[in-house]
């Protein structure tokens, strides 16, 4: 299935699985959750990794006041929904999937996006593996 | 050589200032542009509904923006002092690439709420920074990484004609050293 991302040490708890209801127990990264639910379910994309860097830019100004652990996100995507899709256009795509993420107050800051086609991720990996 | 050109009030067109620097190494020159006191803002209309909607007025300001000069950057901070890791990426590349510093203008969103909301629905694109090329949308820091990594950056930015000659490059090169 997707490849999961290097979780942070904070987050030890196991993850609960896509059918759950949000109703049982309180999850500790709702945004996250969103994100990987709307990508997955929009995009199918056979890699999908979310790095939460946040933790990174919890010092700088700009997030002064802000008690959100989840405000900047990088996001490494395949899909075949990217083809035929220059890189704004599957960035416009990717930011209307979380339109009301990124709107609301004290939720995503900053997200990194790293959009690839199954052709160009195969063309990354052939790079990297002659390198 | 350019300097960083505040958004303007709507009843003043945006009118390049002289320059005040000599021509010197190409990153610092873009790094180099100081930014204008903000003095005006755009006025802000009455209800909160309007001021949701991009106003013609707002829309019209930006369109002088986006065509103020081939290449335009709207980020945080100046160019000098960006306030935000992906500007200031965004704009070490462009001098990396040895961008013309008469032909590139960039703008600090920090400085006007209504440029650093209306640039975002004009655009439909929500963050910043953003580049634009000849009055076209290009991209965020994403991109511009990506297409300076790929080569199509160099590619564009040299098709476009705002790059500096190379002996201009060398010459700015050996003005930095000396300083």
């Amino acid at each position: 299935m997707f490849r999961r991302a290097a979780v942070s040490l904070a987050r030890a708890a196991p993850r609960r699985p896509l059918s759950t209801m949000a109703t049982e127990s309180q999850s500790q990264t709702p945004v996250e959750d969103t994100i990987r639910q709307k990508i997955t379910a929009a995009l199918q994309p056979t890699t999908f990794e979310i790095y939460n860097d946040s933790h990174l830019h919890a010092h700088h100004k700009a997030m002064e006041g802000s008690t959100s652990r989840e405000t900047h996100f990088r996001l490494v995507i395949t899909s075949s929904a990217f083809r035929s899709k220059m890189q704004p256009a599957r960035h416009r795509l990717i930011y209307s999937l979380l339109k009301d993420e990124m709107a609301k107050e004290g939720g995503i800051h900053a997200l990194q996006l790293r959009t690839m086609t199954p052709e160009e991720e195969e063309k990354r990996k052939q790079a990297e593996a002659t390198a | 050589m350019r300097r960083l050109q505040t958004f303007f009030h709507e009843s003043h067109s945006a009118t390049p200032h002289p320059t005040m620097f000599s021509r010197s190494l190409v990153t610092r020159q873009l790094l180099r542009q100081t930014a204008r006191p903000a003095t005006t803002r755009l006025s802000a209309p009455p209800s909160l509904l309007l001021r949701r909607l991009l106003s013609d007025q707002t829309r019209q300001a930006i369109d002088k923006a986006v065509g103020s000069a081939p290449v335009v950057l709207f980020m945080k901070g100046t160019p000098e002092t960006p306030q935000c890791g992906f500007s200031r990426a965004s704009i070490q590349i462009l001098g990396m690439q040895g961008v013309d510093p008469d032909k590139f203008a960039a703008f600090n969103v920090l400085e006007d709420p209504e440029l650093r909301q209306g640039i975002k629905e004009y655009s439909d694109w929500p963050t910043i920074p953003q580049l634009y090329i000849d009055k076209e949308f290009v991209g965020g820091c994403d991109i511009i990484v990506s297409m300076h990594q790929s080569g199509e950056l160099a590619k564009l930015l040299d098709e476009k004609r705002v790059l500096l000659k190379e002996e201009q490059q060398a010459a700015a090169a050996a003005d930095g050293k000396e300083q």
